[in-house]
């Protein structure tokens, strides 16, 4: 969403706002975090299933909606649960007699995790250095990555050299972790926004592969 | 379209919340204990009381501050704060000159270990998208005021690194303790879209 426009004002934050202002959003949120693993999927993976969900199942349930609707797009995928399931049975518990479709054969991704949470160790040295300045890649890949779409083409110069990492990309397709140097690069915001932009800077964590050496 | 859809006609999220449960109940999938133990633990011990223990340590001990600042991970996992979405825990500080402002444009990434789930504003897509282009105008928006020559650096969360904010002391709480200093300690200063005032 980084520069888009049309979302309105903020607000001074509430110090009193509970966790979970409904008792279905905390079990949705941990609906979700248990469909992660019975769908055999990964964190990359249902961020890329969040963002395949259309506008109206994005945005009009809610934050924890939003999470409920990307469970029910990884079960449905992974074969768990059937396509339109979900709401048969909702018509059915508010008092409706509709026909709950089979449950469908699994079909979980054909996927183990190398090992716990992203991290990982690689061999290799860090192709830049702190201080060096790069360029992102200007791509526009069909699947999922975590190259925002604001920083796309600009140079910038790393600050910090981050852990290695499994690679979104390539790992929410469930095509391998390719794990790799993760960089916080700083960007100045007259270099992504134009001269009359506020002056600060921005930084974001980005794989070796987004990025390239400035000339 | 039955009692149960809205006008648009969509399903309630709560009861399409509670069909889902059902569903992988009854085929063994889940267990709704792990479901309850998951919301008892994201509405009662993993929340921003710990980070502002880690903020208050910072503040009155120099060695942990500088190993804070060092390796945020080892030392936030010193006091016993470790877990999901706190892998790889950054932390930095704001001083009088330079302030770090925290967002996710992408998602809503946020380091669950010591601040808890995010706020609704962490999350609103007016937050997402403007505090990238033009985070002075947002901050004063929520009531932030920086002065001009303060520099603004802000850390969008686009891996797997979580950034915490190390607020700056503020001026008047020489004499307070590390266990007076906690409830000082807001989330939205470990966020950077406030400051911590004095008592």
């Amino acid at each position: 969403m980084g520069g888009t426009r049309g979302w309105g004002r903020l607000h001074p934050p509430r110090g009193d706002e509970p966790v979970f202002a409904e008792a279905w959003q905390g079990r949705a949120f941990a609906l979700f975090l248990l469909s992660v693993r019975v769908s055999g999927q990964n964190i990359d993976a249902s961020r890329h299933a969040q963002e395949r969900l259309d506008a109206a199942a994005y945005l009009d349930d809610g934050y924890y909606g939003r999470w409920l609707n990307t469970a029910e797009l990884m079960l449905t995928e992974s074969g768990i649960v059937a396509p339109g399931a979900i709401n048969a049975r909702a018509r059915n518990l508010s008092g409706d007699d509709v026909a709950e479709p089979p449950a469908p054969e699994p079909a979980r991704p054909d996927y183990a995790p190398a090992g716990p949470g992203s991290l990982r160790t690689v061999t290799t040295a860090p192709a830049f250095a702190v201080g060096e300045r790069v360029r992102t890649r200007n791509i526009s890949p069909p699947g999922h990555t975590r190259l925002p779409r604001y920083l796309r083409g600009h140079a910038g110069v790393v600050d910090l050299i981050q852990p290695a990492a499994v690679l979104p990309d390539t790992n929410a397709h469930f095509q391998g972790e390719n794990p790799q140097y993760v960089y916080s690069v700083r960007f100045d915001s007259r270099e992504v926004w134009g001269a009359g932009a506020e002056p600060f800077a921005v930084t974001a964590e980005l794989f070796e592969t987004y990025l390239e050496r400035a000339s | 379209m039955t009692a149960t859809s809205e006008p648009d006609g969509r399903i309630p999220p709560a009861l399409r919340t509670e069909a889902l449960e059902q569903l992988l109940t009854e085929r063994g999938l889940i267990d709704p204990k792990a479901i309850d133990k998951i919301v008892t633990t994201y509405e009662t011990s993993v929340g921003p009381l710990n980070g502002a223990k880690v903020v208050a340590r910072a503040w009155t001990d120099p060695q942990y501050r500088q190993r804070l600042l060092e390796d945020g991970t080892a030392a936030i996992k010193e006091l016993g704060f470790s877990g999901s979405q706190g892998e790889h825990i950054v932390v930095m500080e704001n001083t009088a000159t330079t302030h770090n402002v925290v967002v996710c444009t992408l998602c809503s990434c946020y380091p669950w270990p010591v601040l808890g789930l995010p706020p609704s504003w962490y999350k609103d897509p007016a937050y997402r998208s403007r505090m990238v282009s033009e985070p002075r105008t947002v901050l004063a928006e929520m009531g932030l005021e920086l002065a001009d020559d303060v520099q603004i650096t802000v850390r969008d969360s686009t891996s797997e690194v979580r950034w915490l904010v190390l607020p700056e002391r503020p001026a008047g709480t020489e004499h307070l303790t590390e266990e007076e200093l906690v409830p000082l300690v807001s989330r939205d200063a470990m966020v950077g879209v406030a400051k911590v005032a004095a008592p």
